[in-house]
């Protein structure tokens, strides 16, 4: 070991050279804009905190890719140890950062005997037995937590809202997975469906009183109908082309609804949409005219939360309903010829499969869900412009269904945990919050090519699974 | 004439088939009947697979009239890509396997059922309320599966995905996976490729069983004479796109123009 430390600590020592070259002009500087001027504020100590951790990060994963085990271990536990110290640092950020640095060297370290440990037991009877009721169970578990979650004491209003948009781009994913993950259509424009079932519900509730439960399987509809109107023209296109197209379908709408200002109200946008109500009442301090307050129907005292979390279960509601349509769509023969034609739609058609109605049928209905997300949004923002329906909607939502494995509904949940809400709780670092999104993604990637989940249980068994000894 | 007497499955008259000046097929007639494994025969690049791409309606034939007899006469050259194997049950498979890999071989067999079981999920309605009626049909369908399964020896790989098997497996299952359309006409794009003999062997015996106990029509592009001879009871030789012999396998053999066609012309030969 001796003779290779000064090898070691020359590339530990580049490696810090690289970050500090790098985040000199991230980190380092920051511009600030004061009235006067733009000035510069430095951050140098910040900087070279990182750069330290990025040293001895570097030398502890050396050390344990070379099976060097106290000593990664020792440099893995002082870093996690100076992380939680009191030290005075700049940001909470950065103990965050030298925590984090200490716990991937340990991990780093005990990764090989983890692994075999991990692998030995998955291979063994009772690890699959283990691992098939653990997959039955884990999806109860969630759905228990999910519906007791606005009743936890963590759950104040932030924690709330951050679960409200998780759970819009859960139902998003899981209403792109039919298109993509299921029938292996490849679409960019996603968010247009999702535009058309807000604007459905801002129109119809603002113009001719409508309510949202009303409008809901409406918007349904339209965006439905909006599926199969990008459906046609596209039938005849695959993988990258067939990207390209949608993503300008997708455009195309946002563009209407930001030009057409007659109909849309233009990039003004769309203000004072009625929320959702509860049996005809409404969730506000004072009921208008003719109306209940749910806090009077209730007898319970009026709490601006009482409006979240009735929001919350609608979103979990209609995410729900996405999510158990399209487990049992897959194994309905509509859903197996959607992954037929995914796997061949060249044998698809010499088996009597009709393709232009297959696919047809897989737009209109992973639409419809985005429709009824979209009516959701306009019901939960109160106001809605073009600029919520931008092609980074897309993009994020896409990334989730790739990212959670497609076709895979659990992996979706947690692709949109990490993906929305790792930045929302990163949200003080301002701008990097990006970095931690994008990083998210190249992690996911390098570990999980595949996508996080990337098992496909069958739709149907000859062999019923055995529980198990 | 004796085809009219026994009945014509499937009768080709004059089919042509011209890809910009290069003529692939070109004025071939001939008739398969029901009951009986035809096969297509020719050298490299003759247009046998151009024939089963124009029946199968891969391809719109430049002239010709492709007629399918039976109960209810379809004229296939009319007809879309997919409504041939839904409406005149001509099924197929491929010279390169094309299974679904990703799915299960149970799904894969499932999936060829796809028209019928659709029709028992009424548009899928039925299928989402769980109606008995749709379960009824399901059973039936992986029954019939099974049957397929057990037939192919592939019961045990059931749950297993289809890309995973050997390939002979796959080809066999992919044969299975045609015949759960219920087909009339059974087209196989050179089932013997890859097969080692024993499997060779095996594949006679099931293209048997399907002519003889499912009665249906098998039209069979092959390279391997040992499956040719043994098994067909008609055998139709192209090339250059053009038909050059038909006829029952022994005569065929001793055709000269099809030794010439085979093992190529000599300049003093008898035939010459």
């Amino acid at each position: 070991m001796a003779g290779r430390l000064p090898a070691l600590l020359k590339d530990a020592a580049l490696t810090a050279l690289v970050a500090a070259a790098l985040g000199l002009f991230i980190v380092g500087f920051k511009t600030r804009d004061i009235g006067q001027g733009l000035f510069f504020d430095y951050q140098l100590v910040d900087l070279a905190i990182a750069v330290a951790v990025i040293f001895f990060g570097r030398l502890g994963l050396q050390f344990a890719s070379m099976g060097l085990k106290w000593p990664s271990f020792a440099l893995g536990t002082v870093l996690g140890a100076v992380g939680v110290s009191p030290i005075q640092m700049p940001s909470t950020f950065l103990h965050w950062f030298v925590v984090i640095a200490g716990v991937l060297i340990i991990l780093r370290t005990i990764w090989p005997w983890a692994n075999t440990a991990i692998a030995t037991v998955r291979h063994s009877e009772r690890g699959k037995a283990f691992g098939r009721r653990g997959a039955k169970w884990f999806g109860a578990v969630l759905l228990v937590a999910a519906v007791a979650m606005p009743f936890a004491p963590f759950a104040d209003q932030k924690t709330m809202d951050l679960a409200v948009l998780i759970l819009t781009y859960v139902m998003l994913g899981w209403g792109l997975n039919i298109v993509v993950g299921l029938a292996g259509l490849l679409d960019l424009g996603y968010v247009a469906f999702y535009a058309v079932g807000a604007y459905a519900y801002a129109l119809l509730s603002t113009q001719y009183g409508l309510g949202f439960w009303a409008v809901l399987p409406l918007a349904g509809m339209f965006a439905a109908s909006f599926g199969l109107l990008l459906g046609f023209p596209v039938l005849r296109l695959r993988g990258d082309y067939l990207a390209i197209v949608t993503m300008g379908f997708g455009e195309i709408i946002r563009l209407v609804l930001l030009n057409w200002v007659d109909l849309s109200n233009g990039p003004a946008g769309i203000g004072g949409i009625p929320g959702p109500t509860f049996f005809g009442a409404v969730f506000a301090e004072t009921a208008p005219t003719g109306r209940q307050t749910f806090a009077e129907m209730m007898n319970i005292p009026f709490s601006s939360n009482q409006r979240l979390i009735y929001l919350y279960y609608i979103i979990l509601l209609l995410a729900l309903i996405t999510n158990f349509f399209t487990q049992r769509i897959r194994r309905l023969p509509v859903g197996r010829a959607w992954e037929a034609l995914r796997e061949d739609e060249t044998a698809c058609k010499a088996l009597g499969i009709n393709p232009t109605n297959t696919k047809l049928t897989a737009f209109a209905v992973g639409a419809m869900f985005a429709g009824f997300a979209g009516s959701f949004f306009a019901a939960k923002q109160r106001f809605i412009s073009p600029e919520s329906f931008s092609f980074i909607e897309s993009a994020i939502i896409l990334s989730i269904v790739v990212l959670g494995g497609m076709g895979s509904q659990i992996g979706v949940v947690l692709a949109a945990v990490l993906l929305i809400g790792l930045p929302e709780w990163f949200r003080d670092l301002g701008a990097y919050r990006m970095i931690v999104f994008g990083l998210a993604m190249v992690l996911i990637m390098a570990f999980r090519p595949r996508g996080l989940i990337a098992h496909r249980e069958p739709s149907v068994r000859l062999h019923p699974v055995r529980a198990g000894p | 004439m004796t085809l009219q007497e026994s009945g014509t499955l499937i009768e080709v008259e004059h089919l042509s088939m011209r890809f910009g000046g290069l003529v692939a097929v070109d004025d071939v007639s001939f008739a398969a009947r029901p009951r009986e494994i035809t096969a297509i025969i020719g050298p490299n690049g003759a247009g046998k697979t151009t024939v089963f791409n124009c029946i199968t309606g891969f391809y719109k034939p430049t002239a010709g009239r492709l007629t399918l007899r039976g109960e209810q006469e379809f004229l296939l050259e009319r007809m879309l890509g997919h409504e041939i194997g839904q409406k005149a049950k001509v099924a197929r498979t491929f010279q390169n396997i094309r299974l679904f890999p990703g799915m299960t071989v149970l799904e894969n067999l499932l999936v060829a059922q796809h028209n019928k079981l659709m029709r028992a999920s009424g548009m899928s309605i039925f299928g989402l309320l769980g109606l008995k009626r749709f379960r009824d049909a399901e059973r039936a369908a992986i029954d019939k599966a099974r049957g397929w399964l057990e037939r192919i020896r592939l019961v045990v790989d059931a749950d297993r995905p289809a890309g995973e098997l050997p390939y002979g497996a796959q080809r066999r299952l992919e044969i299975a996976r045609a015949m759960c359309t219920d087909p009339r006409l059974l087209c196989l794009d050179e089932p013997a490729a890859g097969l080692n003999p024993r499997e060779s062997a095996e594949l006679n015996e099931l293209l048997v069983s399907i002519r003889d106990r499912d009665g249906v029509g098998v039209l069979l592009i092959e390279h391997d004479m040992s499956v040719v001879m043994r098994i067909s009871d008609h055998v139709v030789v192209l090339d250059y796109g053009r038909k050059i012999a038909d006829g029952p396998p022994d005569a065929v053999r001793n055709d000269p123009a099809v030794i010439r066609a085979y093992l190529g012309t000599a300049v003093d030969g008898p035939d010459a």
